[in-house]
C-alpha cells in the first residue's frame, strides 16, 4: 500500500505541491489528473525518491524510504514521462541494464526479461534496437523496464503520451492486467478519457492543490446537475466574445475549442433558452446542437473555471 | 556498492562508446592522424631525413672572382638552397614568401671585403632582404653566410693572384698612417712582412708551405651527438608526437564521457537509476572506471601503432609506462566527471570543456614541448596535469628513463585524480537545477 501524506514542494516562490494526502490500495489504480504543471510529476517525483518534499511523508508498505540504497525503492517501479531508454541497444540489453540495476542477475534477469517482454507484448523484437521502434513501442518498453524487479507500485507519470491508439489501448490492457495480479498503481495523465477508463479513484490537482479525491462515481457526483450544452458556431467572435454568454444566469462555464461551443449549465431546461437567445441575438450563426452528461473534463471545468487542455 | 549494478553499468558504457563511430574514430584514429603528422613534420621516425633547406635568393651586382666563389659556397652549403635572382625579382619572391632571404651583393665587394680585412675604411655593405615571419632563418644564413665569405675573403687576401698587391697596399698604408701607436705600426708591419713571405713560399711550393690553400678556415671542428636513451637508439620524434597527441584526445573522450552523463540526465535515464536502490558511489564509479578502460585502451592501441608502424618503443621502464597510462587513465575519467557535475546542459558545457581542455593539452606541451616556454610558462605548466603525463611518457618512451623517473607523474596524476574526483562526489546532484 502507499501512504502519501502531506507533500509540500516549493520552488522559491512557487508552490509546485501543497499538502497532497492520499492513500493507494494493491489492486487499485488511482489516477492524478490535472494540467501540464498542475504538480502531478513533482509529487510522483517524490513518491519516487527523486525529490526530497520540504515536509510531508511517503509510506512505502508501511516503510518510509532512508538514503539512496534502501531496500524499500525495490517495492517501487517508475515509469518516467521521458523515454528513458537506450536507443542504440537492443531492447534486451536495455532491460538487462535495469533488471542488473535491481541487482537482478543469471536465470532470475531472464526470467524477468522474458515476462517484461510478455507485458509489452515486444518479444519477437527483444534484439532490435530500441531506436529502430515506433513511438508506441518505445513506451510499451518504457513500462516493461519498470517492471523488471517484480514492484509492488508503480507510478505512471504520462505514460501514453505521444503513442499510436494500438499501443495505448495495449498499454491499457497490460495495466488492467497488472492491476489484477495486485499491484498498486498511480497513473497521472491529462487525459480525461484515461482516467475515466483506467482508474479507480481519481485525484484531480490544480496548481499543487488536491481539489478531489474520490472515487470515479463520487467524483461524478460533485456535481450532479451538471449538464454540457455543445454548439456548432459557424461565425465565432475573437477574444472575449464569450464574456456576456458566462453572466446568463445558470451558465457556470463557457469553453470554445475553435469548433464547438461547450456551455456547462446547472439546468438544461432552464438555461439552453437563453443560451440560444443570446447567440441569436448575437447575430452567431449555429450549424448543430447537442448536450451530454458531464464527464470529467467538465468536472475539471466546473471545479476550477478552466479547460484540463487550456489550464 | 551495489556490485551488479556497478558491472551493468561498466559494461553499458563500454557498449555504448564502442557502438558509436564517430566516438571511435575520434578516439583511435585521429590521436594516430594528427600525431603522425607532427611526428613527421618535427623529423620523421628515423630522424636522419635532411632538413628542410633555407630558400635563398642570391643577388651579385659585384659578380667578381670573389663574390662568385662566396654564393658557389652558399649554394654548396647543405642547409641552404640557393638561386641567383635579379634585385626586383628577389625583392618580390621574399615578399610573396617563396624566397626566405636575398643575399644582395654589392658592387666592388671584392675590392673593398679584402682591404678592410687589414685596414680600417670603407666596408661593403651585405644587404639581407627577408621575410618577416622567418626571423630565426635570418640568422642561420647570417651565419653560413659570415663562414664562407671569411673562408674566401681571406685565402683571396693571403694566398691569391691580388694578395701581394694587398699586402703592398695594406704595408704603405700602415707606413704612412700618422696617428698610429710606433709599436703597434711595427708590430703589424711585422705581421703583414711574414704573411708575404708565407704568401711567396705558398706560391712558389705549395706543399713545402703545408698546403690548405692559405686563408682562414673554421679553427674547429664539431661533432653532434642526439643523447637518447642508450647509444645507437635514434631520436623518434613520433614518440613525443604520439605521448602529446594521446594526451589531447583521451581528454577529449574525458569530456565526451561526462557530456554522455548529462545527455542521460536530460533523457530520464537517471530518474531511473535514482528510483532503484544504488548509491552515487556506484553511479560516479561505473562511469569512471568505464572512461578509465576507454582511455587505457586508446593509449594501448594509439602506441601499439606508433611501435608497429614508426618503431616508437618504450626506451625506458615498462612498468613506469604502464603506470604513467593508468594513472593519466584515471586522472582523465575524473576530468570527465567534473564536466559531468559541473556543467548544466550539454550544450553550454561542450564549449567550456573543450576549452579548458585546450589549455589544458597547450599548456602540457601536446602540441610543443614544454621546454621551448618562457621559463615562468614552463613552471606554471606543472599545475596541470598533463605536463606531468606528457612528461612521464618522454621520459618512459625515447628519453629511456626508469621507473624512478616515473613514479613523480604518477604520484602527480593520482592526485590530480582524487581532487577532481574529490570534487565530483561533492558537486554531485542527482537533479538538474
Amino acid at each position: 500500500m502507499l501512504e502519501v501524506t502531506g507533500l509540500h514542494k516549493r520552488y522559491g516562490a512557487l508552490v509546485a505541491v501543497e499538502e497532497v494526502t492520499f492513500v493507494a490500495r494493491p489492486g487499485e489504480m488511482v489516477g492524478l489528473l490535472g494540467p501540464n504543471g498542475a504538480g502531478k510529476t513533482t509529487t510522483v517525483s517524490m513518491i519516487a525518491g527523486l525529490l526530497k518534499p520540504d515536509r510531508g511523508e511517503v509510506r512505502i508498505a508501511g516503510g518510509v524510504v532512508r538514503g539512496e540504497t534502501d531496500p524499500v525503492k525495490l517495492r517501487i517501479g517508475l515509469v518516467p514521462q521521458e523515454i528513458a531508454l537506450h536507443d542504440e541497444l537492443p531492447a534486451r540489453e536495455n532491460l538487462a541494464l535495469f533488471g542488473a540495476i535491481y541487482g537482478l542477475r543469471g536465470a532470475t534477469l531472464s526470467k524477468a526479461m522474458d515476462a517484461a517482454f510478455d507485458v509489452a507484448g515486444l518479444a519477437d523484437r527483444a534484439k532490435d534496437k530500441v531506436g529502430t521502434f515506433s513511438g508506441g513501442m518505445k513506451r510499451r518498453l518504457n513500462l516493461a523496464a519498470a517492471l523488471m524487479h517484480s514492484p509492488t507500485i508503480l507510478l505512471l507519470d504520462e505514460p501514453t503520451v505521444g503513442v499510436d491508439p494500438q499501443s495505448r489501448n495495449q498499454i491499457f490492457a497490460s495495466l488492467e492486467e497488472l492491476k489484477r495480479h495486485g499491484k498498486t498503481l498511480v497513473y497521472t495523465t491529462h487525459y480525461m478519457e484515461e482516467a475515466e477508463r483506467l482508474c479507480d479513484r481519481i485525484i484531480i490537482i490544480d496548481h499543487g492543490k488536491v481539489i478531489a479525491n474520490d472515487t470515479l462515481a463520487a467524483v461524478h457526483k460533485l456535481i450532479p446537475s451538471v449538464n454540457v450544452l455543445e454548439i456548432g458556431v459557424e461565425n465565432a467572435g475573437t477574444d472575449g466574445w464569450l464574456d456576456g454568454l458566462r453572466t446568463l444566469p445558470g451558465v457556470t462555464a463557457a469553453e470554445w475549442d475553435g469548433s464547438v461551443l461547450r456551455v456547462t449549465m446547472r439546468d438544461l431546461l432552464a438555461c439552453s433558452p437563453s443560451v440560444l437567445v443570446w447567440l441569436r441575438d448575437h447575430a452567431y450563426t449555429c450549424s448543430f446542437l447537442g448536450s451530454q452528461r458531464a464527464d470529467l473534463e467538465t468536472v475539471f471545468l466546473t471545479l476550477t473555471g478552466r479547460s484540463v487542455r487550456n489550464a | 556498492m551495489s556490485y551488479p549494478a556497478f558491472q551493468a553499468l561498466v559494461k553499458r558504457d563500454l557498449r555504448l562508446f564502442f557502438m558509436d563511430r564517430r566516438a571511435v574514430i575520434m578516439s583511435f584514429v585521429a590521436p594516430i592522424a594528427i600525431a603522425t603528422f607532427f611526428g613527421y613534420i618535427f623529423g620523421g621516425a628515423a630522424n636522419d631525413r635532411p632538413p628542410s633547406k633555407i630558400e635563398v635568393a642570391v643577388v651579385n651586382l659585384d659578380n667578381s672572382d670573389i663574390a662568385r666563389k662566396v654564393v658557389a659556397a652558399m649554394a654548396a652549403d647543405a642547409t641552404l638552397n640557393v638561386k641567383d635572382r635579379a634585385l626586383e625579382e628577389a625583392r618580390e619572391s621574399v615578399r610573396g614568401g617563396k624566397t626566405t632571404v636575398a643575399v644582395v651583393v654589392p658592387t666592388g665587394f671584392s675590392d673593398q671585403a679584402t682591404r678592410a680585412l687589414f685596414r680600417s675604411g670603407g666596408k661593403p655593405d651585405i644587404q639581407l632582404l627577408y621575410d618577416p615571419s622567418h626571423a630565426t632563418e635570418v640568422q642561420v644564413v647570417r651565419g653560413v653566410l659570415m663562414q664562407h665569405a671569411m673562408e674566401v675573403i681571406s685565402r683571396e687576401a693571403m694566398s691569391g693572384p691580388s694578395s701581394q698587391r694587398l699586402l703592398d697596399d695594406s704595408l704603405r698604408d700602415s707606413n704612412g698612417s700618422k696617428g698610429m701607436n710606433p709599436a703597434d705600426q711595427a708590430t703589424l708591419r711585422r705581421m703583414l712582412e711574414g704573411v708575404g713571405a708565407w704568401n711567396q713560399r705558398q706560391a712558389a711550393s705549395p706543399a713545402a708551405a703545408g698546403g690548405g690553400g692559405g686563408g682562414f678556415t673554421m679553427p674547429y671542428t664539431m661533432t653532434q651527438e642526439a643523447v637518447t636513451a642508450r647509444q645507437g637508439v635514434k631520436y623518434n620524434s613520433m614518440a613525443h608526437s604520439f605521448a602529446g597527441m594521446c594526451v589531447q584526445f583521451i581528454l577529449f573522450m574525458g569530456i565526451d564521457a561526462g557530456m554522455v552523463v548529462l545527455y542521460q540526465r536530460r533523457s530520464g535515464l537517471w530518474k531511473r537509476m535514482q528510483a532503484a536502490p544504488i548509491s552515487r558511489y556506484t553511479v560516479i564509479g561505473s562511469r569512471a572506471t568505464s572512461a578509465a578502460i576507454v582511455a587505457m585502451l586508446i593509449m594501448l592501441a594509439v602506441f601499439g601503432f606508433a611501435r608497429v608502424v614508426f618503431g616508437v618503443h618504450v626506451e625506458g621502464s615498462f612498468a613506469g609506462f604502464l603506470g604513467v597510462c593508468l594513472a593519466f587513465a584515471i586522472m582523465t575519467s575524473t576530468f570527465g566527471l567534473l564536466v559531468a557535475v559541473f556543467g548544466k546542459t550539454p550544450e553550454a558545457t561542450r564549449g567550456i570543456a573543450i576549452l579548458v581542455t585546450l589549455i589544458l593539452v597547450m599548456l602540457g606541451g601536446s602540441w610543443v614541448p614544454a621546454f621551448i616556454f618562457p621559463q615562468w610558462l614552463q613552471t606554471v605548466s606543472f599545475a596541470v596535469p598533463t605536463r606531468w603525463a606528457v612528461d612521464g611518457l618522454d621520459a618512459m618512451l625515447w628519453r629511456g628513463s626508469g621507473f624512478d623517473a616515473a613514479v613523480g607523474p604518477i604520484v602527480a596524476l593520482l592526485a590530480f585524480a582524487a581532487v577532481f574526483g574529490a570534487l565530483a562526489v561533492w558537486r554531485f546532484r542527482w537533479e538538474t537545477d
